[in-house]
């Protein structure tokens, strides 16, 4: 049976179509959207959390969305260990369900950075990093206000033991610096997954990289692993 | 009827770039014996309970689920 892509649509997600377009058009997949009252995720194969502005980010980012009915069934799916990709607003849902350890801050310079950044892939040991190398570094669009990652020194400790620190901010040539962690970031991180390797939060856009026509597919190299080591190819 | 005055906070820890701005800005001001601003949120709600105690639970209830987020922020209640 062909693999099935769902793509969480919550009041104010505004990168579902994005999402939706890099699945299933770019990726060829077979991808249908949820709605955030839907409680059924029965035959999807990868959840994606789009990015977007949930419930208007009244309180904190992704407060309100994840009290959403669909929320409770992706508690339930994770828990069963399937695949579930927070990008931007999505990770900082997960991060406010719980599912990720952490909490986002204002960008340090309290500027909406909407820009290409660089990342670097930090470990490969998740559900979705296995087609890439650590070391590898990305080139991959960013677009948030609240994206400055903060975990306390214990968490942080947490992350770096058990190998939970999927990508850094870094230059072009792979380097961490203070420049490159534009937002502030803890450790400069980008993206983390969870203990089990099934959860991947990531502030970075890889769904708006996906074609050389629009200036930058690194998106692509991204989202081969993911369907590489998910098998849904 | 209680009225529980929620303030929240970022943790002491952590910088809170916000109320670094506007320091600066006071400073330019010329309100040089401001030492430090810290910007939060601030909540009130009306809560029907029987007790000062049990209004007080609820809004405790409110922060830890809602309205603060720990791994962040602090909270303080007041109820009237």
């Amino acid at each position: 049976m062909a693999k099935k892509i769902g793509v969480i649509v919550f009041p104010g997600s505004n990168c579902d179509h994005d999402a939706y377009h890099a699945m299933k058009h770019v990726m060829n997949a077979e991808t249908e959207f949820l709605w955030h009252k839907d409680t059924n995720l029965d035959g999807i194969d990868l959840l994606i959390v789009p990015g977007g502005f949930s419930y208007g980010d009244y309180l904190r980012s992704g407060a309100i969305a994840r009290f959403s009915p669909v929320m409770n069934a992706v508690q339930g799916y994770v828990k069963e260990g399937r695949p579930v990709l927070g990008i931007c607003n999505g990770f900082q849902i997960l991060l406010e369900a719980g599912l990720l350890p952490g909490a986002m801050l204002h960008n340090e310079k309290l500027r909406f950075v909407c820009k290409n950044v660089h990342i670097r892939v930090e470990n490969t040991q998740s559900q979705f990093m296995s087609g890439l190398e650590k070391g590898d570094v990305l080139k991959i669009p960013v677009s948030h206000g609240e994206g400055n990652y903060f975990i306390d020194e214990n968490g942080l400790e947490s992350l770096e033991e058990n190998d939970q620190i999927a990508f850094r901010y870094c230059t072009a040539e792979g380097e961490i610096t203070e420049e490159a962690n534009f937002n502030g970031s803890v450790s400069a991180i980008a993206g983390i997954t969870n203990l089990k390797g099934n959860v991947l939060g990531m502030m970075p856009h890889p769904e708006r990289a996906m074609e050389p026509i629009l200036g930058n597919s690194d998106g692509i190299v991204f989202f081969t692993s993911v369907f590489n080591t998910l098998q849904l190819a | 009827m209680y009225k529980a005055k929620v303030n929240i906070t970022l943790r002491k820890s952590i910088l809170d770039p916000k109320g670094k701005a506007a320091h600066h800005a006071l400073q330019n001001l010329g309100l040089n014996s401001v030492e430090d601003v810290r910007i939060g949120k601030f909540v009130e709600m009306n809560i029907e309970a029987c007790s000062k105690d049990e209004a007080y639970a609820i809004a405790e209830t409110a922060c830890t689920k809602l309205l603060a987020n720990e791994v962040m922020e602090d909270y303080r209640i007041e109820i009237e």
